[in-house]
């Protein structure tokens, strides 16, 4: 059977892949006939192509994927006719193809309104990546963008805009508020407030009546008689489904464009189908791509002999614009007459939340988020499957408030049909079922079900779902570490132990099996390290080390290094500033302050990190262990020594605490700090452990991390004096080092820690475990055998010969390497 | 020393064996090529692929950590972990990336040699 295919977008792509996924092989042959040069890419996406990706990074699949799968492909070429009678088409390149089907799917362009001057220069529609290479080369020329279209795309288009580089971007939407299809007025002055934040102005309210310039544009003329001073525009008012081959040979469509489809995607010719943005059901044009593909869905089965129905599509969408999320489910709109609204707003953060209750309180019929989304999935699914609510619905929009709920509690409550994945449209009785049938990790369950391939929505449900069912059956959840040993961290943690093994080899013999990954790898060098902390690079555990510890160093954009020599306490001699700058300058480095209070050289190759540090090492520098899962730095605040306020000496403090745990490796990263008195200038309390000065000694704080999700510590211990502090800091990091999972910091530790804080303080400043004696005798050996493993390395002509690019070239550097000039220093070449 | 020049692969020296480490890799020039010879000493294999990483084009999967993934070789990238096979170079955790290049690996005695295909080079491969 031969289908031809019209149209190589999105959906195309969708049909065919489902085409090949369900017949039998060699039952079908596809022909696909698309009038962009390229073959089908993410259209969604497509702002990204301003903030680093290629159009081939965009591509759905590369053009080799067509060819594989025996599709022929002709792009760049339009069919211009169909003959329904002889059931053939022809196309603007001369080719003609016979077919037992026709799927049109033509997709949309964008709708230009009859506004004069429309065809000035610098005017632009947003749509395909021709469009985005012609803004992006006039951009430079402009300074003020404007963008007509308040909607999706609109704003997309502005944020690409912004991405460009414009100075000022504006967006002018003809209705009263933005994204007018998804979102209500309130909502709509809360994201209108945020945008402006970001740099666009919104200008809601506005009809455009004419485009300024001569032949190029220089502003925009409204109703209103006020004008617009831009010189660059982009139009994204809207699309228009292209139905021109469909009518040319007579095919019913709507009267404002479209082509009209049955339940089964057929047009008036049963052998003729049309599915996306070019189909017109039940007097709908379906502007998103989820709907796009279950039409594909439905009209792939058809021709193929399964009954599937196309019955609609909710149209709710999450979306992240410019940073903000927005989300829209069910019906935003209900009139106030059918429903109860319960509304959360705060403008100080940018949230503004709605949901619409049926009047008898049981059903959520709809709602809208806009700058935080989190809890879309959970009330999608509640509104859809028409779960009921709770006595206090409010609870649904402001989490739990007094008393504990179990996380995922809100999944177990879904019904079995419950669309999980709406992408590839996969209920939770498909996902449970997958878990019981042996499917326990994430990558197992997206391999069995398709759940979580696509937009990746859904992920954090199915995590929960797995973790639920897993439960429900009674097993108990080990994080073992990966598929070459069969144990979690901690076990391995004591076994290595035990044995007394000094090398991954080793620790492969005896409790692994095949050769080891880059997953097990670093998480036995770190065990060894935290155990032995011999030097890492020895016994053949250089490369078991993770990346950046098998050089020493951190590996920058281009493949040249960064230097960072510890600055205990962030004290540094004017002496020891003159080294650092005469080593920068020497070998051409860019310098930079860091935040944990040292500084940072750039661009090393690594043919000269033994001569840099062999510089550095002679100056009495040590290794700053920047690139390690390691203690990093213990900042501090200049103290009573210098400051008015300060109790005590924190920078003594700090210094001591630093030089005390220099070297040591850990699960993850530790930070650490000493601030003099409660204003914290040092910000102890976002770190690992943070110390402030009391009138009567040291308060202890643990668990606080930075990054993405900020947390702050907990005091575990407070009034303490130096050596309390000390003891209580050796035992809390080893506790951390022997139970926490990889790569786990010490915030998501605790978290995960039966008992919590409370727990916590109870093993280590209590001994309630009895260990404390042994956690402090641990960490004393860890100490005593502290050496700086740059010096080892300078010191050694067996190590330094690593560090070289070529192996059968070791004078040669990487000849691929290539700086630029930003500022008075050099910084990486952009990489594509 | 044996060397072959066969119309198709032309066997070059790349280093000692002990130059490379038992269960990593180096980085040999040839030319302008760059490419990262591996050992797995466990398995007693080697392997050779183009040093460069197709994801954001840098010179670097020598210095990758390598492994197995249910028993097929690889090596994973430093700069964001892309792993290839080092059997048929092809991406293992991104359908849609492009393979690496591989190049067949022998060693006699204690030295190594890399065989690189499209014979023509009038080259010096003599160490």
């Amino acid at each position: 059977m031969k289908i031809v295919i019209i149209g190589n977008g999105m959906t195309s792509y969708k049909f065919c892949e489902k085409m090949i996924a369900k017949a039998a092989p060699g039952a079908v042959e596809l022909v696909v006939f698309g009038e962009e040069p390229r073959p089908a890419y993410d259209r969604v996406h497509l702002s990204e192509f301003f903030s680093g990706k290629t159009a081939e990074d965009l591509e759905m699949v590369p053009a080799s994927w067509y060819a594989e799968q025996n599709i022929t492909l002709h792009l760049g070429d339009p069919v211009q006719q169909i003959d329904r009678t002889l059931k053939t088409v022809h196309s603007y390149k001369g080719i003609t193809e016979s077919y037992d089907y026709l799927v049109l799917a033509t997709g949309s362009s964008a709708f230009v309104p009859p506004i004069p001057g429309v065809d000035k220069k610098g005017v632009f529609i947003y749509r395909t990546i021709e469009d985005l290479e012609m803004m992006r080369d006039f951009a430079p020329k402009a300074s003020t963008g404007a963008v007509i279209g308040g909607g999706l795309l609109g704003l997309e288009a502005a944020k690409a805009l912004l991405d460009l580089g414009l100075k000022k971007t504006h967006v002018i939407e003809f209705a009263p508020r933005l994204m007018p299809r998804q979102i209500d007025e309130a909502g709509s002055n809360l994201l209108k407030a945020k945008l402006e934040t970001l740099g666009l102005e919104i200008h809601t309210s506005k009809s455009t009546t004419n485009i300024m310039g001569e032949d190029t544009i220089t502003g925009l003329q409204f109703a209103d008689d006020s004008i617009l001073e831009a010189d660059m525009l982009v139009i994204s008012a809207g699309i228009s489904p292209r139905d021109e081959v469909a009518r040319l040979c007579g095919l019913e469509t709507g009267h404002r464009g479209g082509i009209v489809v049955n339940d089964q995607l057929q047009t008036t010719d049963p052998c003729i189908y049309a599915i996306g943005e070019c189909a017109l059901y039940n007097g709908m044009i379906y502007g998103l791509v989820a709907p796009g593909y279950e039409m594909a869905e439905v009209a792939c089965s058809h021709i193929l002999g399964t009954e599937k129905a196309f019955t609609g599509f909710d149209m709710s969408t999450k979306l992240k614009l410019i940073g903000v999320d927005v989300a829209s489910f069910g019906n935003p709109f209900a009139p106030a007459d059918q429903c109860r609204t319960i509304i959360f707003e705060d403008t100080m953060k940018g949230i503004y939340k709605r949901i619409n209750v049926s009047t008898d309180g049981k059903y959520l019929l709809g709602g809208i988020l806009i700058g935080d989304a989190d809890a879309y999935n959970m009330l999608l699914q509640t509104a859809k499957n028409k779960v009921i609510l709770p006595p206090n619905p409010e609870d649904l929009l402001l989490g739990a408030r007094g008393g504990q709920t179990e996380a995922g509690a809100g999944v177990l409550g879904l019904p079995d049909e419950a669309t999980i994945c709406s992408c590839e449209n996969v209920s939770k009785a498909t996902i449970c079922n997958a878990v019981t049938a042996g499917n326990e990790t994430l990558d197992a369950v997206k391999k069995c079900t398709k759940a979580g391939t696509c937009c990746g929505g859904c992920v954090p449900m199915v995590k929960d779902l797995i973790t639920s069912t897993m439960k429900a059956q009674g097993k108990y959840i080990r994080n073992v570490v990966c598929e070459h040993f069969s144990y979690s961290r901690q076990e391995l943690f004591d076994l290595i132990k035990i044995k007394e093994v000094r090398t991954f080899d080793e620790a492969l013999d005896h409790y692994g099996h095949g050769d080891g990954c880059e997953v097990c790898k670093p998480v036995v060098a770190s065990i060894l390290a935290s155990l032995w902390n011999e030097m890492i690079l020895t016994k053949g555990n250089d490369t078991v080390q993770d990346s950046n510890d098998r050089y020493l160093a951190n590996i920058q954009k281009g493949g040249t290094y960064s230097v960072v020599p510890r600055v205990p306490g962030g004290e540094i001699t004017p002496k020891q500033l003159m080294v650092i700058a005469q080593v920068a300058e020497k070998y051409n480095l860019y310098t930079k302050i860091t935040g944990g209070q040292r500084i940072d050289m750039f661009g090393a190759h690594v043919n000269d990190l033994p001569l840099i540090w062999e510089e550095l090492v002679a100056a009495g520098f040590e290794s700053g262990h920047a690139y390690g899962k390691a203690l990093r730095t213990v900042k501090s605040c200049v103290g009573s020594t210098w400051c008015r306020f300060g109790l005590h000496d924190s920078v003594s403090f700090a210094i001591q605490i630093e030089q005390r745990y220099r070297g040591l490796r850990a699960p993850h990263k530790l930070k650490s700090a000493v601030s003099g008195c409660i204003r914290e200038c040092a910000e102890a309390q976002s770190k690992d452990f943070g110390i402030i000065a009391t009138e009567k000694g040291w308060n202890l704080y643990v668990c606080g991390n930075g990054g993405s999700k900020p947390q702050h510590a907990l005091l575990l211990a407070g009034d303490v004096d130096s050596a309390t502090c000390i003891q209580l800091i050796d035992r809390f990091l080893m506790f951390y080092i022997k139970t926490a999972d990889p790569l786990t910091r010490t915030a998501t530790w605790l978290n995960k820690l039966d008992g919590g804080i409370e727990y916590l303080r109870n093993v280590v400043v209590n001994d309630s475990l009895g260990i404390a004696a042994q956690l402090e005798a641990e960490m004393q050996v860890l100490v005593d055998n502290y050496k700086c493993e740059w010096k080892e390395v300078v010191e050694s002509p067996e190590l330094r010969k690593r560090f070289s690019h070529f192996v059968n070239a070791p004078e040669e550097k990487d000849p691929t390497i290539k700086f630029d000039n930003l500022r008075e220093q050099k910084k990486a070449a952009e990489w594509k | 020393m044996s060397l072959e020049n066969s119309s198709t692969l032309t066997w070059f020296y790349a280093c000692k064996v002990e130059d490379v480490p038992a269960n990593g890799g180096v980085c040999v020039k040839y030319f302008d090529e760059q490419i990262a010879l591996f050992r797995f000493a466990r398995r007693n294999e080697w392997y050779a692929t183009q040093n460069l990483c197709p994801h954001r084009r840098q010179m670097a999967l020598s210095r990758g950590m390598t492994g197995t993934q249910e028993g097929e070789p690889k090596v994973a990238c430093p700069f964001h972990k892309k792993s290839f096979s080092l059997v048929d170079g092809r991406c293992l955790n991104d359908e849609h990336e492009c393979s690496l290049n591989t190049y067949p690996v022998k060693v006699e005695g204690d030295r190594v040699y890399i065989g690189i295909g499209a014979g023509g080079q009038n080259v010096e491969v003599m160490a």
